[in-house]
Formats: C-alpha cells, structure tokens, sequence
C-alpha cells in the first residue's frame, strides 16, 4: 500500500530556494517566518546560497507562503545537483542489477537442472508414489523460487490487480502461477487429473522466472548505455571554482558561487559558469556544446559559458548566470525533457499497450477453453500449456519500451552535435522535412556585412557621403546599418546629430542630419519618393550580380551615392546544403534583399529556388506558400525576427544561437552557426525514426506471431506447440533486443564534413 | 464440459469489467498534501481529484526500483520528470481546465489520472 502521508513528512526536509533576500538581516525574518508555520521544528537560511533547510512536517506549500508573506519570494528546491543525483541514481541501479542477478542464480540453479531431466532423462509425470514424493519436494522447493526470485512480480501483479489496472506482472505471475498450482495439484489430488495429462511445470516455472529476471538485469545494463549523451553533459559541470573576493583568491564549490563574482580560469580547466571575460584573452574549447570543432577566440567583454574548456590563456570572468540558470544546466534540463517525450509515431502503441494485458488474458482464457472444447488428449495439460505460454510470451515492455528508448538515444546523439530537439514531436517532424526554407541573413551568410563599395554622384566624396550615411544609421539595429556604422569608425569619420528618425520597414530609413534630409534604401523606396536614379540602377545590378547587397543614399532628394555591402558566406555553407539536398530535401533560401542579390548569393551556395525582396512580416507567408503546395515545411532562421515563421513552419530551427537555448519559437535549437548542425539534425532525426520504426515493426510482430503461436494455432497443422521454458526465453529478450537496437543509434554518426 | 465453457466465459466477463468498466474512487487532493507513492507497478492513489483552475503541488515518492518507474509523463501538460528513487520529487501542476489528465510513465504500465473538477 502507498506511503502514509505522516511518515514520509516525519522524516521530511525542505530545501528552499529564497529570492529577493539582498541583506544579512533578511536571514533572521525569513527563518522566523519558516518557524512560525505549524510543524516547522527548525528553518535555516544559508546566506550565500540563498536557501533555507527547514526540518518538520509542514507541507512545502505553506513555508512557500509564509516566506512570501515576509515579503520575498522562494520556491522549492530539487534536493540535489544532477551530478549528485546521477551517481546516486547508477548505485541504486547497480543494487538493483545484483538484486536480479542473485535472483536470476538462484532460479536457474533450479530450473536447469530440471530442464535437463525432462530433456535427457525421462517424462515428468507423476504415476508412482515414489514419483509423487519426489515431485512434492521439488514442488516446494520451486515455491521457494517463486518466493526468493519472483516475489516483485507477484506483489507486483497483486497490487495492480487491486488498483483495476494490469501490467507485465500480471502476466508472469499469472504465467508461472498456473504452472505452478496445476502442477501441485497434479502431485497431490493425481484422481482430478485425467491419468494422461498428470504432468509436472515445475521446470517451466523455474526457468521462466530465472530467465526474465536475467532479462531484465541485461536490460538495466542496456538502459544505462541509453542515457550516456545525458551523462556526459552533466559530466562539464565542473565541481569548483577559484573566486575572487575580497583581493582573495580561494577555491570554492560551485553550488556557493554567486552572480557578479571575478572567477579566475586557467589554461586547461573547465569554465565553472557562465560569464563576461574581464581580463585577459584566451581561446576557449566550446565543442561540447556546440559541436563546433574550432576553438572560440575569447578576450574583454566576451562570453564564456559553463562546461567549455579553457585552452590558451589565463583570464578572469564575472559571472552572469549560476547554478540551473547556465546555458549548461538549461541545456542538461532540455535534453532531459525532450529524451522523455513522446513522438506522435509512438502514440499507437500506447493505446494498444493500455489495452494489452487484459487482451492477453482474454486470449489465455480463449485458448485454454479451445484446447478443452477440441484438443487432443490429455487436452487440460495441452489447455494448462497454452494459456501460460500465452501469458507468458506475450511482452507489452518490448511495445511500451520501442519509442522511448530510441527517442533517449537519438535526441541524446543530437545533443552532442549541438542540436537540442524540444520534443518527440519536432524530432519526428524535422525526419520528415520536404522543404527547407534557409533565411539567407545569418543563416547562409554569417550576419555581419562589410561595406565593399561606395559610388559616388559626380559633387559628392565617398567621405562625406559615409558621414551622413553613418550618422543616419547609428540609430538603426538592421545588421546593413551596423555594417555603414563600422565602415565609418574604421576610416575614423565621426558621426553628428539626427533628428525625425524613421524607420520603413523592409525599405529604408530616413531623417535629417545638419539640416540636410537624407533617405536611404532600396531601389522602390527611392523611386516612390521620386528620387531620379540615372545609371547607378545599372551600377547596382552589376554589384547585386557580385551577390553584393546594394543600397541608395539620397540627400534632399537627389541620388548622392550607392552603398554595397556584402555579407560572407559562411565557409561550410555550400557543403551544408548540398548534405541537405542529397538527404532529399528542397531547399529554398528567403531573403530581403533585391532579385539579382538573392540570385548571385543561391548560385554561389547551390540553391536553385530562393523568395528575394520579402519583408520580414512576409516570412511567414512564403512558409505557408510552400505548405499549400503540400510540403512538410523547416524554417531556419535566427530566432528572434523570424519568431513568427518558426513558429507557422512544420518545424522551426533556430540557429547560431551560440549558447542561447531558451528560444521559445524554435522546435530545434542548432547551437552552432554552421549550417552542419541543421543537416546534422534532419539526419538524426531520420535515423532515430527509422530506429523507432524497426523497434515498433519488431514488438508487433513479436507480440502478433508469438501469441497465435502459443496459444497452438500451428497444432493442428504441423503439431507444434511452443514450450512455455522458450516463450519464457523469447519474452524475456524481446525487450533487450529493443533496448539494444535503440542503442545501435548511438553509433549513428553525422556524415563526415 | 458446458460448465468449463461458461467458467470460461464468465472469467473473460470478469477481465472486462473489473479492468475496463469499472470506475474506481477517486482521491480528493487536498490542500496540496498528498504523496503519490510509486510501488510494485501502481501509483497509490492513482486517481486524483484536483481541483479546477487553481494550481497543486503532487510529490511523488518512488520506491520501486525498477527503471520503468522511474520516469513520470503528463503528456497533456507537457511534463516528463524523472522521480528520485525514495525521494520526495515536488512536480507543479499548473491550473487546469476541467477534465481528465493521464499520468504514466515510459511504458504506460504505472498508470494514473488527475480528475478536474
């Protein structure tokens, strides 16, 4: 029965987490607090952790309120870090596997023996009284096994028996119950018992039990190996870190460090958490992360993240993030999250495993009254047979553990690649994206445009024209904009005042600088103002035709200059793509920029179909335009303007996001900037789900020719009948072999880049 | 014979209602303070009343040490946790809208409800 409340209270102890608590004189409020809440024995605050243990049986819910009514804030803490509770985890899991190896032993040092009797030396039938002595001792003696190595299965089968519900207990303790009490009563009422069918399980139960404990410890081992990527990423969680307080240097464990402390890192160690580099430069190992091999160069202002390896140099930082706020801890929670979520593909055999033990019970019951309506003598040892075989090969585990072990393994192998998949549901609709739609900005280039040429109107300087053009932009965030800003500050120009800013979306900005009106953008937005264009409309198709991103400069309505900037491509593009291409997949590039830009920038990557000149509001649109021509839609963007297209497309990919992992638009987060993380993702996703169809193929058939089987569909055909020692073998494997193949993905490796 | 035969028969009957027509009781959550224990192969209660558009705080205690258990799904509220073995593990229920909620774990063999309203 389940736990008393009282008891588990009893022994209770709260951890709380307290927020808003930013004086010493806090600790003594907040403790009164805690203490004057019925059942609290005792509330202590550690300061420098801002949490509290509070001893007694007051229910967590309550102390939540009354540090609120002290006027802060606090929220129950998990009692342990994930290292703590991981190790804490396997040993209970190493019990558990010497527990069922024991057991495993013990039964199959019965049933062996046995085993080979029947096979080698004779019947175990019961006719003499010699023969009913000897069979009575082995009788209980199995009843020994039954209590020593399957009595989980029994209080097991028992307790949901009570509880209207039905599990895989059920089943074998139904299974080798029968065998069991048949067999005993064959060996002490023999006259119930039709002379012919006076035979002995005793064997049967003793194997069946032995081999499904072994089944289940080899399927313990298995499952560890499942949650290796999980295990390794709590493996970067460094355990110390060297602080700096008070001009002291001191090592101090991780869980005390504190936001806006000067940690110190030297080359070779972890970065304990996240934080800005205050002095010193270095490069720093990111992969683990990223899954981008090259090192990140690091020096003043940058951001370090936790778990990445410092390389090179020695560097103070200031921490900005702690605890399970680092990229680390939110990334080690989402890949935890999205391992025990389910695909959509795997909903079927949740419905049919709901309905499955009582189905296989009906199916016992049908079997046993057909072999006693129509079996051959001695038809109630056929009936005895075939209804515990039938319970007992039956195995919802190998349907109910299909998808979830691949989805463990493959969104675990996606982890290490840098791609962090939600849920079950993106992983299964990323492995079935027809059409890629790659935003070309920071997706396909790297985001940040240089300035390449400035032509100029015959009564203007290139220098001047840059003043204004900068001083127009300084204001703008557009990555253009930055572009004309930096190419400013390079040459030394100094920018002055701007008055009546206005942005036009997607077109341009205009405003007045030392009262000169200036507009600025593309060729539309100058033409609707009536700006004459001349021959630079040809200049800028010759530059757009460099897959440079040309852009007119007017002062008091007339043309001033053209401005190209160009935006990189980054290196591993082309090859991306192509991966992405050969996977079968339409890719099509979106873009703002003008037709001829577009066209230049697709041909250099390998793209043939690409959306040019859309405004941003318009992403969306083109995603919904591709999903009416019946494609399953991937949108890759950034993240953040593209939030509505991620979110209309079929699945949205966020790239580049560094170590931002909390982009709520996105289905699948590629933590690296190259477009390898996206093709990595499609194929991961392909691979797991192509697992998960094996596993599911497989538990099916299992489960749909296996249990006709041994109910003795094939008896009358070929007169074979299945020995319940085999289905207890079968049983007992068919879940490992899904465990196994789940495991298989963890040599999934991404093509080689 | 014929009366094996309608043993039989009676005995399927029996497999239908007792696992399919029959409603068990339900538990009335209280201020918050139930522990849902996990053990040989159920949730004890398994079937929680919670109350409509207020948020509940269930905490569930595994001690079962089989892997299957191990793991606790709320599909219709996107939770999945894993639950610490003889562990209290606080899960947050949000407010919810009347109906009913499954709760299981990997393999749908633990299987629970939350009744609202």
């Amino acid at each position: 029965m389940g736990v008393k409340t009282e008891d588990v209270r009893s022994r209770s102890i709260e951890e709380l987490i307290i927020e808003g608590a930013g004086c010493a004189s806090c600790v003594g409020k907040i403790e009164n607090a805690l203490k004057s809440v019925s059942g609290v024995e005792n509330a202590e605050m550690n300061f420098a952790q801002r949490t509290v243990s509070v001893t007694g049986t007051a229910n967590p819910s309550a102390l939540v309120k009354a540090v609120e009514r002290a006027g802060y804030s606090a929220k129950v803490a998990t009692s342990e870090s994930d290292g703590d509770a991981l190790a804490e985890k396997e040993q209970a899991d190493w019990a558990y596997y010497k527990r069922l190896m024991r057991e495993m032993t013990v039964a199959l040092s019965l049933g062996v023996p046995l085993m080979i009797y029947s096979l080698f030396v004779g019947e175990m039938t019961v006719t003499t009284a010699t023969e009913r002595v000897t069979w009575l001792v082995v009788g209980i003696l199995t009843l020994g096994v039954l209590y020593f190595s399957g009595k989980h299965f029994f209080v097991g089968a028992w307790q949901s028996l009570k509880n209207h519900s039905a599990n895989m207990d059920t089943l074998i303790a139904l299974g080798t119950g029968t065998a069991w009490l048949y067999s005993m009563v064959v060996v002490l009422v023999p006259h119930l018992v039709p002379e012919m069918a006076r035979h002995v399980y005793f064997e049967a139960t003793a194997m069946i039990i032995g081999l499904i404990n072994l089944g289940l410890a080899l399927e313990l081992k298995a499952r560890g190996r499942t949650s290796e990527a999980i295990k390794r990423l709590i493996g970067l969680q460094a355990k110390t870190a060297r602080v700096i307080r008070d001009d002291k240097q001191l090592d101090i464990a991780i869980e005390d460090l504190l936001e806006e402390d000067v940690v110190r890192v030297r080359p070779g160690e972890k970065i304990p958490v996240d934080g800005k580099v205050i002095e010193g430069s270095t490069t720093v190992d990111e992969s683990m992360l990223t899954g981008e091999p090259m090192p990140v160069e690091k020096s003043v202002g940058d951001d370090v993240v936790a778990g990445t390896i410092n390389k090179s140099g020695s560097f103070l930082f200031q921490a900005t993030r702690v605890g399970k706020d680092t990229a680390l801890a939110q990334i080690i929670n989402m890949v935890k999250r999205a391992q025990n979520s389910k695909p959509p593909i795997g909903r079927l055999a949740d419905i049919i495993s709901a309905y499955f033990v009582p189905v296989v019970m009906i199916i016992a019951v049908i079997s046993a009254l057909a072999w006693l309506n129509f079996g051959p003598e001695p038809a109630l040892a056929f009936a005895v047979v075939s209804a515990t075989t039938v319970l007992i090969i039956a195995c919802p585990c190998a349907l109910g553990l299909a998808t979830p072990m691949s989805v463990m393994v493959g969104v675990g192998k996606a982890a290490e690649a840098g791609v962090l998949i939600r849920n079950g549901e993106a992983l299964q609709t990323a492995s079935k994206v027809s059409a890629m739609i790659l935003d070309k900005t920071g997706t396909i280039t790297l985001g940040s445009p240089k300035v390449t040429d400035v032509l100029v109107a015959s009564e203007y300087d290139e220098q001047t024209v840059l003043q204004l053009a900068a001083t127009l932009e300084s204001g703008s965030e557009h990555p253009l904009a930055q572009a004309i800003v930096e190419s400013a500050r390079e040459r030394g120009i100094k920018t002055s005042k701007v008055s009546n800013f206005n942005a036009i979306a997607g077109h341009g900005v205009e405003a007045e600088v030392d009262g000169k009106s200036l507009l600025f953008g593309n060729e539309k937005l100058l033409r609707e103002r009536q700006v004459e264009l001349g021959n630079f409309v040809e200049k800028a198709q010759g530059l757009a035709a460099e897959a440079k991103t040309p852009m007119y400069f007017a002062v008091d309505n007339e043309l001033a200059a053209i401005i190209a900037v160009a935006d990189p491509i980054k290196d591993d593009s082309v090859a991306a793509i192509k991966r992405l291409q050969d996977n079968g997949v339409r890719v099509v590039m979106l873009t703002g920029d003008n037709r001829a830009t577009a066209e230049a920038v697709a041909e250099k990557v390998g793209i043939k179909e690409f959306f040019a000149e859309v405004l941003p509001e318009e992403k969306s649109k083109k995603v919904q335009e591709l999903q009416m021509e019946g494609e399953i839609v991937g949108m890759t963007g950034d993240g953040i303007n593209d939030a509505p297209a991620l979110a209309i497309a079929n699945v949205g990919f966020a790239i580049g996001t560094g170590t931002d992992v909390a982009i709520e638009s996105a289905d699948i987060t590629l933590m690296r900037g190259s477009l390898h993380g996206l093709a990595d993702a499609v194929a991961v996703s392909k691979a797991t789900l192509s697992n998960i169809k094996q596993n599911l193929f497989g538990a099916f058939i299992y489960n749909v020719a296996g249990i006709p089987f041994a109910a003795g569909v094939l008896y009358p055909f070929f007169g074979m009948l299945l020995s319940p020692v085999i289905a207890g073998a079968a049983m007992a494997f068919s879940s490992l072999t899904v465990v196994s193949n789940a495991n298989r993905l963890r040599f999934f490796k991404a093509k080689k880049h | 014979m014929l009366f094996i035969n309608i043993a039989g028969i009676a005995l399927i009957a029996l497999i239908v209602w007792w696992f399919w027509l029959y409603t068990p009781k339900q538990m009335k959550l209280g201020e918050g303070d139930w522990v849902i224990a996990v053990e040989n192969g159920t949730y004890s209660p398994s079937r929680i009343n919670v109350p409509e558009g207020k948020p509940v705080e269930l905490r569930f205690l595994r001690k079962d040490q089989s892997p299957c258990s191990e793991t606790l799904l709320i599909p219709d509220l996107e939770i999945s946790e894993t639950l610490p073995f003889n562990k209290l593990k606080p899960i947050q229920i949000p407010a919810l809208e009347p109906g009913e909620y499954d709760f299981h774990c990997q393999m749908q063999m633990y299987r629970g409800k939350l009744v609202v309203g």
